[in-house]
């Protein structure tokens, strides 16, 4: 069946089955590369996309379920305020090690930042815990958030 | 500070430099030097046979090309390796571009592991003096052409930012400038080095060069890959070790929307599709019957009696020190234990996943590898293909830890590719993923020690058995029983023990197939020597860092790291009850390390968080402070995963583990504060990138002990036996 979705500002018609995760389509099907597979079961984050403005797991997010919700994955987030302040502060703390579970970690802390200003430790770790980091870059992700909400 | 060289041309040395360097035109008119790493084997067989095995070349732009056999997987690699060039030969960083090497094993060989392979925590003990060495030269040529166009004495010129500078009368020459000439110079014997006091680079944090990508998506791993037409697959590999399949129902499966074909092969059965969404529901749909195998039946506990009995006969002596027997027979204390280690998973982020595209002549291969040579080797075999038709594209690895040393992925991809037309991309399901690795050996220890009335070690006995990865992986590694890994960490240990005796068996887990993990040899050995140390210290009645302090004689750098962290890590200051600090101490990689775990236990459910580890390191020379405390922060959580969670086991024949539920990772609310000291030195640099990991899971057991009286003598923490009243 087909399907519209806006993704990034851009409307997309894709024909797959109706339960296919949202994930797929970026990935395989529309060959946007940044979101990445970790789990299929929302437990690691490395999907993790926004739907409007809210973090959410791309891997059981079903095409079906989105309408005219808009979709922004991390080729665009660098286009939003929170987005863009995140990404300077990964690379001015040097976040990433490996960098694949960075896409969605950036996605997660984006979504954080856009509705808490100064986000605590504990609505760090509240926003945060989802995403897993098998590099163990967790001490800069948290150094990072912080710079990103003081700048 | 700029760097004369007057006082290198005038500070040779009779340091042997059989054909290390040859120099010559590059394509398009630059300076292209071929370099050798000084490769043990060729060396020991007096080999003048010159094999360069790294490339750096400058071109007439200036741009400074180095092609080595390094892969980046997080480690940080590809900006450390570079500085060593960069620093020599006086250019910035920036101007240093990498490009990878191409799989040859007889080319790209790793001097410290014989293979073109990443691992081991090796790249920079193996690049630390040829690299510098080849900068330096470079450098001195750059110098000799200048000074030769301006009819100048080379000693009063100078390189400087990429230039070359005559003081005297203002002149300067960019290196594109002078590279085409330089290459017809002939290379200088001997260079020296700058001495440490000079670096300019080396020392300074510097920023990592390949992570731009990794914050906006645009960085490609093995899994982006996407040839044109590719179509993607997903798998069901046999439940069981050595299980076949028996029957496939793929009616269900052909109906999916999207599903091309269904692949069968002996041990496994694939979904090729439009997209891995269509792939993984078609997956669902196979009914798929087994045959379980010979090892349908295997239960972890029976891989736990093997090795049990195996240590009740005597091993492989692997060292021995004075008479143990005879001191054992004569101490006034004698402390037995026993060891477990589990099964563990790697779990890297990136799924395991190849693309292949097999032609009847050809096979193009896209992945991330940390040994593209043997993947090439591998793949051609499986694909029935000479190794040079076979092209392998290297990719990013979405981590490595040791997992991405090993072809099984693209071997199975090629299987698959085999019957299809057109490229096809391979991704493992996390599922598939955890339950068809190369796991971290299970390890038993039997240990025992003997002590005289001050509760000083007077002997040191410990027969341990497990799977030895280098037979498999290496096979020429192993000999006479023994293998540098699986010794790493249970010998030459820092303690002064004047009798002392560790002896091996290898015992393969029936089936079970096993791979390096992230601090190898030592991610067991240094948990049950430091845990037994521990052990000891309580039963002499001493404080666990001065008992160990005392064993020091002989190891001042390992005394230095051991005060270093006790005084960071507030040792022996008072703690809330229910808290305690367990202390670790390491020779491991080349590098000594000393880490403090300050742990929680709840009385309530025994959970156990760890808040804080203060680690105290000597690397040697620090290349990049920046790069060396990431890696520690990370082989810490990853050792503080291991020790909480870290657990792979069998039922049935069946890994019973299978997504991040049931195969946990640690988490940002759990992640320690971590703390790095580094003793600043000029010794040359040690390895980094597992140190972390081995440290820290004794650190956090000990501390256990320290917070709780129980002694936990199995990983990861059981906290049901630690809540209180158990």
């Amino acid at each position: 069946m087909a399907f519209t979705i806006n993704i990034n500002g851009q409307t997309h018609q894709v024909d797959v089955d109706g339960d296919t995760p949202l994930l797929w389509v970026i990935r395989d099907v529309l060959g946007m590369t940044g979101t990445k597979f970790g789990c299929g079961v929302a437990l690691c984050g490395a999907c993790t996309v926004h739907i409007d403005g809210v973090a959410t797991r791309s891997c059981i997010t079903s095409v079906d379920s989105i309408d005219k919700s808009v979709v922004t994955t991390i080729e665009a987030i660098g286009a939003t305020l929170a987005g863009a302040k995140i990404q300077k502060a990964w690379l001015d703390q040097e976040v990433p090690q490996c960098g694949y579970c960075q896409s969605g970690q950036i996605m997660s802390a984006s979504a954080l930042l856009a509705s808490n200003a100064r986000p605590s430790d504990s609505d760090i770790d509240d926003a945060m815990s989802g995403n897993i980091c098998r590099c163990g870059t967790y001490v800069r992700i948290r150094e990072a958030i912080k710079l990103a909400s003081n700048g | 500070m700029k760097h004369d060289s007057t006082a290198l041309l005038a500070t040779e040395t009779n340091l042997s430099r059989r054909n290390f360097l040859v120099a010559s035109a590059a394509v398009g008119g630059g300076l292209m030097l071929s370099l050798s790493l000084p490769f043990g084997q060729s060396e020991a067989a007096g080999s003048e046979e010159f094999a360069p095995n790294a490339f750096i070349r400058i071109d007439g732009d200036g741009q400074v090309v180095l092609t080595m056999p390094y892969v980046e997987m997080g480690q940080g690699t590809y900006t450390s390796i570079p500085m060593l060039i960069a620093e020599e030969l006086e250019v910035n960083l920036k101007q240093v571009k990498l490009e990878h090497a191409p799989p040859n094993e007889k080319v790209y060989a790793n001097p410290l592991l014989g293979v073109q392979a990443t691992g081991n925590s090796n790249a920079m003990r193996g690049a630390w003096k040829p690299l510098r060495e080849a900068g330096a030269t470079a450098r001195t040529m750059l110098i000799a052409t200048a000074a030769k166009r301006w009819g100048v004495d080379a000693n009063a010129c100078r390189a400087q930012d990429g230039e070359v500078v005559h003081a005297q009368s203002g002149r300067h020459l960019k290196y594109g400038e002078l590279a085409a000439d330089a290459a017809k110079l002939p290379v200088p014997a001997n260079v020296a080095l700058k001495a440490a006091s000079d670096f300019k680079l080396i020392g300074t944090p510097v920023k990592r060069l390949d992570i731009s990508g990794k914050v906006n998506g645009s960085a490609m791993f093995g899994i982006d890959a996407r040839p044109p037409g590719v179509k993607f697959a997903t798998l069901a590999q046999s439940p069981t070790f050595g299980g076949r399949v028996k029957n496939v129902d793929d009616t269900a499966a052909k109906a999916v929307k999207g599903v091309r074909q269904i692949v069968r092969l002996d041990d496994a059965v694939a979904v090729v599709a439009d997209h891995m969404g269509a792939a993984k529901k078609g997956l669902e749909a196979l009914k798929i019957e087994w045959d379980d195998g010979e090892h349908g039946g295997l239960d972890t506990k029976e891989v736990a009696r093997l090795l049990e009995d195996a240590t009740l006969k005597p091993g492989v002596v692997a060292q021995n020190i004075g008479d143990v027997d005879k001191a054992m027979a004569g101490a006034v204390t004698k402390v037995e234990a026993t060891y477990h280690l589990p099964f563990l998973a790697h779990a890297t982020m990136e799924p395991m996943n190849c693309t292949v595209h097999f032609r009847k002549d050809e096979c193009e291969i896209w992945l991330g590898t940390q040994a593209i040579a043997r993947v090439q080797a591998f793949a051609a075999k499986a694909a029935g293909l000479p190794a040079e038709k076979v092209i392998v594209h290297n990719h990013l690895l979405g981590g490595g830890f040791g997992r991405r040393l090993e072809a099984d992925i693209a071997i199975r991809a090629v299987e698959i590719a085999k019957q299809v037309d057109g490229p096809v991309k391979v991704v493992w399901t996390r599922e598939e993923d955890i339950q068809h690795d190369l796991y971290r050996p299970y390890w038993f220890d039997r240990i025992s020690a003997g002590l005289d009335k001050e509760g000083k070690v007077i002997a040191w006995h410990n027969r341990y058995a497990g799977s030895s990865v280098i037979a498999r992986w290496l096979p020429p590694g192993f000999k006479d029983g023994l293998d540098p890994d699986s010794t790493e960490g249970a010998i030459d240990l820092v303690y002064d023990m004047p009798n002392f005796h560790v002896e091996y068996t290898r015992v393969e887990p029936p089936g079970i197939p096993t791979g390096f993990w992230r601090s190898v040899g030592p991610s067991h050995n240094v948990f049950v020597v430091e845990s037994f140390v521990d052990e000891l210290a309580a039963a002499a009645k001493q404080d666990p860092v001065a008992y160990r302090r005392a064993m020091l004689g002989k190891n001042p750098r390992a005394k230095v790291v051991l005060d270093l962290v006790a005084e960071k890590s507030g040792w022996g200051n008072p703690l809330p009850k229910g808290r305690g600090r367990g202390v670790s101490l390491q020779f491991a990689f080349g590098s000594w390390q000393a880490q403090v775990a300050e742990v929680e236990v709840s009385p309530k459910d025994g959970t156990v968080r760890v808040h804080r580890v203060t680690c105290a390191m000597d690397c040697g020379t620090v290349v990049n402070p920046n790069t060396v405390q990431a890696q520690l922060q990370s082989g810490i959580m990853f050792g503080t995963t291991a020790a909480l969670y870290g657990e792979i086991t069998l039922k049935g024949g069946r890994v019973e583990q299978t997504n991040f539920d049931t195969y946990q990772i640690l988490r940002i609310n759990e992640a320690p504060t971590v703390d790095v000291h580094l003793v600043a030195n000029t010794e040359p640099p040690g390895g980094m990138g597992e140190t972390g990991t081995s440290a820290v899971v004794p650190a956090i057991a000990n501390a256990i002990f320290a917070a709780t009286g129980k002694r936990l003598r199995k990983m990861p923490v059981d906290a049901s036996v630690l809540k209180q009243g158990a």
